[in-house]
């Protein structure tokens, strides 16, 4: 049994990928000999030298732009962009170079490449510092996007997302860096694609990824003291995702409700909805809920944060609609 | 006497001639075709720009890698890609580069060192960037080129590429074709600052040459590919070159009027065409390497109009690369 942070865990996952692949070099921002602005990729440079843990220039779009070429020569790039807010500056380099060139050049070579980025708010940190963005990325056809939950799967999803032969973008969520999982095996593997329960309830089922299936636990424990048990359904990868796991878990409780810390308008959350929708139309017993922020930018002062940030009471609220 | 491949000097000049035509009956017959409606999409041509394709390439090793950008026909010709497969593309069949998913604007052969044409312009830049980081990182001694226009300058990314590039000490060699022309509007009103000082300002390597003399272009390219592969330290090279079609075929040019013994002063064909007569190249010799040419271009198109429709269901699964073992 060993005890670990998710910070921790995405450093240990770097540590192995390079260790075991000579081809898997790390690129960003402060990321070598500053050990990254969160820590994710301390002491790799001791470990694998400059060559492979290159400290950039701020200069996103060349980072990835570079990393996209450097993946159709022969290396595994795993690129840092230090928050999410500033993949705006590299959206060429991901969406018209990386997403494409395995399609566009009729399937010749992969371009294997990582886009670790850090999403979400809670510290404060303003609108161009805390945005949960991943909806614009799965939209992209080519990319596929990774949210890990916890430091429980952060281990198996990076190196799952550095041995995936597509573009990946590996959405970490700058609340959890530093929270601690107990765990049995830290180093076991993941499929991109998968879906995880985190908690087993016959009453409803709620979909999340990232951080904010942590807020889901707490809405149900909160749920437990009225008799409601539900399910939560933890997502893991958004692109591809996993719709038989969701499936399944509707078709045993018969309400789906869909709970991110982004943006609810045109987001993750309306896909799925749409989607079971469709395909799940027959399991349900009511409308599906949505649970995401308010339509606006992420506002700095505390107290304008915790009224855009989903918390549990809002999912608590969303399920008790499921089940008027 | 035809001059053979090998041998220096007028020989060499030669080989970049036929390389040359090649590449100008093969953008003429593409304009033809274009004409006629063959041809599906947008397409740019280079017509009066071979000499830098050709002589840049001629510097390179065939494992040495090249980014091109929307005006890509010359380079990825250059760069050894099978005709037949590359006019396949443009007609939009199964057989071709990319299997009719990219057309003239993403013609690449990665087995071949061409890592695309591109339809964004400035892209290329980091892309040949990361290709030289990758060549380094791998110790393979390859070297990467871009090839952009002075359109470009105006992008944010070619700044971003220069200055990493130079940071991380990487061999790349930056091609400027400087055609005076962006789009539809004259570099000149568009860009407040020249290529020498840029490459001044960022601590890299200049050199400037008439980038319509073939010759000319393989020296400085050869020279300075050299030095990059010897000392891994990116470098630019500035090629003073003229557009002859408009931005895009259809594109009526109004913009612009265009003097018709310019063109042929600076035609690169035209050009190489002398100085291999000065050497004693018969015109007989010149015709038939032209015939030769446009023996193998018509085969080319032949092949491709009989090439295949895409299949729809193989490109929905090249959305995604398969895991190997998968």
């Amino acid at each position: 049994m060993e005890v670990i942070n998710y910070g921790r865990s995405l450093n240990n996952a770097l540590s192995d990928a390079m260790a075991d692949d000579s081809r898997v070099v790390v690129m960003g921002e402060d990321i070598g000999a500053a050990g990254g602005p969160f820590g994710v990729t301390r002491g790799l440079l001791d470990k694998f030298g400059a060559d492979r843990v290159i400290d950039t220039p701020i200069s996103e779009a060349a980072i990835v732009g570079a990393a996209t070429g450097a993946a159709m020569s022969g290396l595994k790039p795993v690129v840092e962009i230090m928050f999410m807010d500033f993949s705006t500056l590299a959206m060429d380099a991901i969406v018209n170079q990386a997403a494409k060139a395995h399609f566009m050049f009729g399937g010749q070579r992969p371009v294997p490449l990582v886009v670790r980025t850090p999403h979400g708010g809670g510290l404060n940190a303003g609108p161009q510092h805390s945005q949960c963005l991943e909806a614009w990325f799965a939209h992209i056809p080519g990319l596929k996007v990774v949210c890990p939950s916890s430091a429980a799967n952060a281990y198996g999803l990076l190196r799952a997302a550095i041995d995936d032969p597509n573009p990946v973008i590996f959405v970490e969520h700058k609340g959890l860096y530093a929270k601690k999982a107990e765990l049995d095996d830290s180093r076991s593997s993941q499929i991109i694609g998968k879906a995880a329960l985190a908690r087993e309830g016959s009453d409803a089922t709620i979909v999340s990824y990232g951080a904010t299936v942590n807020t889901a636990i707490e809405a149900a424990e909160l749920l437990v003291e009225k008799g409601i048990e539900v399910e939560i359904v933890d997502l893991q990868s958004i692109q591809p995702w996993d719709r038989d796991a969701v499936v399944d878990s509707v078709k045993k409780t018969n309400r789906l409700i869909v709970a991110h810390e982004a943006v609810e308008a045109f987001g993750v959350g309306a896909e799925i909805a749409a989607t079971i929708a469709d395909i799940g139309f027959d399991y349900l017993d009511a409308p599906i809920v949505r649970v995401g922020a308010a339509f606006m930018p992420v506002p700095f002062a505390a107290s304008l944060e915790l009224g855009y940030s989903p918390n549990a009471g809002d999912i608590v609220s969303a399920v008790r609609r499921t089940l008027e | 006497m035809v001059p053979t491949e090998s041998s220096n000097g007028s020989g060499n000049l030669f080989a970049l001639y036929r390389d040359m035509v090649r590449i100008r009956l093969a953008e003429e017959r593409l304009a033809a075709l274009f004409a006629d409606g063959a041809v599906p999409g947008f397409i740019h041509l280079s017509i009066g720009q071979e000499a830098v394709a050709v002589g840049v390439v001629s510097a390179l090793n065939p494992d040495d890698t090249v980014a091109s950008n929307h005006r890509g026909h010359g380079h990825a010709l250059a760069k050894g890609l099978d005709l037949s497969a590359f006019y396949l593309e443009l007609l939009g069949k199964d057989e071709g580069l990319c299997r009719g998913r990219g057309g003239s604007m993403h013609v690449a052969d990665l087995s071949k060192g061409m890592l695309g044409a591109n339809g964004i312009v400035g892209a290329g830049m980091s892309i040949a960037v990361g290709s030289a980081l990758a060549h380094k990182s791998l110790a393979n001694g390859q070297v990467a080129v871009v090839f952009f226009g002075d359109g470009a300058l105006g992008e944010g990314l070619l700044h971003e590429s220069i200055n990493l590039a130079k940071i991380l000490g990487l061999p790349v060699l930056f091609v400027c074709e400087n055609n005076g022309w962006s789009e539809f509007s004259a570099t000149s009103e568009q860009i407040s600052f020249n290529l020498e000082s840029l490459a001044a300002g960022y601590g890299l390597s200049y050199s400037c040459v008439a980038g319509n003399d073939v010759r000319k272009v393989a020296n400085a390219a050869g020279k300075q590919v050299a030095e990059i592969r010897a000392h891994s330290a990116p470098s630019v090279l500035e090629c003073k070159t003229l557009r002859v079609r408009g931005h895009f075929e259809g594109d009526a040019q109004k913009y612009r009027t265009m003097d018709g013994a310019e063109v042929d002063d600076h035609d690169p064909l035209l050009v190489a065409a002398r100085a291999l007569r000065a050497e004693g190249v018969s015109d007989e010799d010149l015709a038939e390497a032209r015939r030769l040419v446009d023996i193998e271009i018509g085969q080319a198109v032949e092949d491709a109009k009989k090439g295949s429709p895409p299949s729809f269901a193989d490109a929905l699964i090249d959305v995604y690369a398969q895991q190997a073992g998968a």
